[in-house]
């Protein structure tokens, strides 16, 4: 294969990392919470698509529409029901239990539908789009448009419209936006909302790409998007995206031109590189307080 | 306007505020004054529900608020300029203006608040597409001030708002003090320069370690003696 084509492959795994990523540093941006049951959300993503394209045979558009509400609904429940009572709690308890939140989101899954992979029941049978050399599946393609068009709305949405605004302001000093008048618990649950919308976006085309799902599937693809939103600088949403799609390239050149079982390693060391170098994640800013 | 009535307030086991009461009627400016450390802030913090008192009352226009939220109380009327101005330093100054009218609804409305604000505060205007990070301490002090406006307060609770401003920048600010209540907003003040306080407000209360322990009209206190020595050098 060609670089060209390894790239393209690493663009499209790689807008799939930036969702989830986007996820991770929303909720960390405003709640300083790394939410580590957020890939366990991708996973919930994959099976609500998985059951309401079996079940119901709903058209993808209808699909990816109820996907991003459940999860939506789910990332809220878990919010207040796990996060919210430990607000005031150390934040190692906070991550404690989003660790425990995980674990029961995948024992949940493991118990209603068993260990073993299920294939995911969606293809396009369209040939391959070829441009000179390269071959461009139309997932790619979708899922590229698809992402990059999420990425731009949230974008639109986080800088101009009133929540958005208020999202940033509670980041920033949540004391101070309680006094502007916002709600700051509406505003981290529209947070923790968007967030699980995305990581379930990220689920289905995450299944569309490699059509196997089970419980666990959340796990790597979460710590992959984890780790591109430290690299992009956590808390940032612009690094997220960054990151994530700098993971999806790393990755499938790695795999293309050194090796497929050392790519994780590889990845990952990449990240522990990084972070020797600049702590605060490539867009991350050194200084913050003016004192 | 704004009742207290023998508050309490901890940080875990130490009691910071002991049994303090005042009140603010409608149209003053009443100032708290007190060395650091005294509580002022803790007071006004307790009053705008970012810290709860462990017993007393607050009854802000006639309604019993010790238990309500910061932004509802935002919303009956009452805003407060933190110490520190605590301005949104990653959002432009036009951004933390629009922030400060965040409950209201009517965009004309807001356009024309904004116009007020910016007539007062002419160098706002000049900086308002300028991130709030980058403006100087007195610029910051101003924003903070006129993004509280922007909720048309009937009270409005200012904590330091000299802290760390050159003398004639405070004169400055405290003139805009006056010009605010003079178009009807009542004012609590928390200041550790007593004299500038105390020379634009029409009550004061002095505050130690958490207890008030003497009260008056400002004039009488800016003459009197234990005043004098223990606050105005
Ligand atoms: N978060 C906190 N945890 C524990 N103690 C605190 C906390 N905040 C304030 N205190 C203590 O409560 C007391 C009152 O503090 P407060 O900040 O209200 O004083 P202040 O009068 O505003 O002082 P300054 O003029 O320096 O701003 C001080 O003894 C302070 O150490
Ligand atoms: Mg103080």
């Amino acid at each position: 294969m060609t670089f060209l084509q390894q790239l393209i492959n690493g663009l499209h795994v790689g807008s799939i990392y930036a969702l989830i990523a986007l996820g991770y540093t929303m909720v960390y941006g405003i709640i300083k919470l790394i939410n580590f049951a957020h890939g366990d959300i991708m996973m919930l993503g994959a099976f609500t698509a998985f059951m309401t394209l079996t079940t119901f045979q709903l058209p993808i558009g209808v699909v990816l529409l109820i996907t991003i509400i459940f999860c939506a609904i789910a990332g809220m429940l878990i919010e207040r029901i796990a996060y919210k009572p430990l607000r005031n709690a150390p934040r190692i308890s906070a991550l404690i239990t989003a660790i425990g939140v995980s674990f029961a989101l995948e024992n949940l899954f493991l118990i209603l539908f068993g260990a073993s992979s299920k294939p995911f029941p969606y293809h396009i049978n369209l040939p391959p789009l070829s441009i000179g050399p390269l071959q461009i599946t139309w997932i790619t393609i979708i899922t590229l448009l698809l992402s990059v068009g999420i990425m731009l709305m949230l974008d639109f949405f986080i800088k101009k419209t009133k929540i958005g605004k208020a999202m940033r302001a509670v980041s920033e000093d949540e004391d101070a936006a309680q006094l502007m008048g916002i709600n700051t618990s509406t505003t981290i649950s529209i947070t923790f909302a968007i967030g699980s919308a995305l990581g379930g976006v990220g689920g289905v085309l995450y299944s569309i790409a490699y059509p196997q799902i089970q419980p666990y599937m959340g796990v790597m693809p979460g710590l992959k998007a984890f780790i591109a939103a430290v690299l992009g600088g956590i808390g940032i949403m612009p690094g997220a995206m960054l990151g994530g799609f700098l993971m999806g390239i790393i990755e499938s050149l790695t795999k293309g031109y050194i090796s497929t079982l050392w790519s994780d390693a590889i990845v990952f060391g990449i990240l522990i590189l990084v972070l020797l170098i600049k702590p605060t994640g490539i867009l991350g800013k050194n200084i913050r307080e003016k004192v | 306007m704004l009742t207290i009535n023998n508050i309490n307030v901890n940080y875990g086991s130490i009691r910071a505020i002991k049994d303090v009461s005042f009140q603010v009627h409608q149209g003053e400016i009443v100032t708290l004054i007190g060395a650091n450390g005294a509580g002022k802030t803790t007071i006004l913090h307790t009053i705008s529900g970012l810290l709860r008192a462990q017993s007393g009352e607050i009854i802000f226009k006639d309604q019993t608020v010790s238990s309500t939220e910061p932004h509802q109380l935002l919303k009956m009327g009452m805003a407060h300029v933190p110490e520190g101005r605590r301005v949104f330093s990653q959002m432009s100054v036009l951004e933390n203006l629009e922030l400060g009218a965040y409950t209201r609804k009517n965009k004309k409305e807001i356009e024309e608040n904004i116009s007020k604000v910016f007539e007062r505060f002419p160098r706002l205007k000049e900086r308002k597409k300028q991130l709030a990070g980058t403006l100087s301490g007195g610029e910051q002090q101003m924003l903070a001030m006129g993004r509280a406006l922007m909720s048309k307060p009937k009270l409005l609770l200012l904590d330091e708002p000299s802290m760390g401003l050159a003398p004639i920048l405070v004169k400055e600010i405290f003139n805009i003090i006056q010009e605010i209540n003079q178009t009807g907003t009542t004012i609590l003040l928390v200041e550790q320069n007593a004299h500038m306080a105390l020379s634009i407000a029409h009550r004061a209360y002095v505050l130690e370690t958490g207890k008030i322990v003497m009260e008056g009209k400002a004039e009488s206190l800016l003459g009197n003696e234990q005043v004098k020595k223990a606050y105005l050098g």
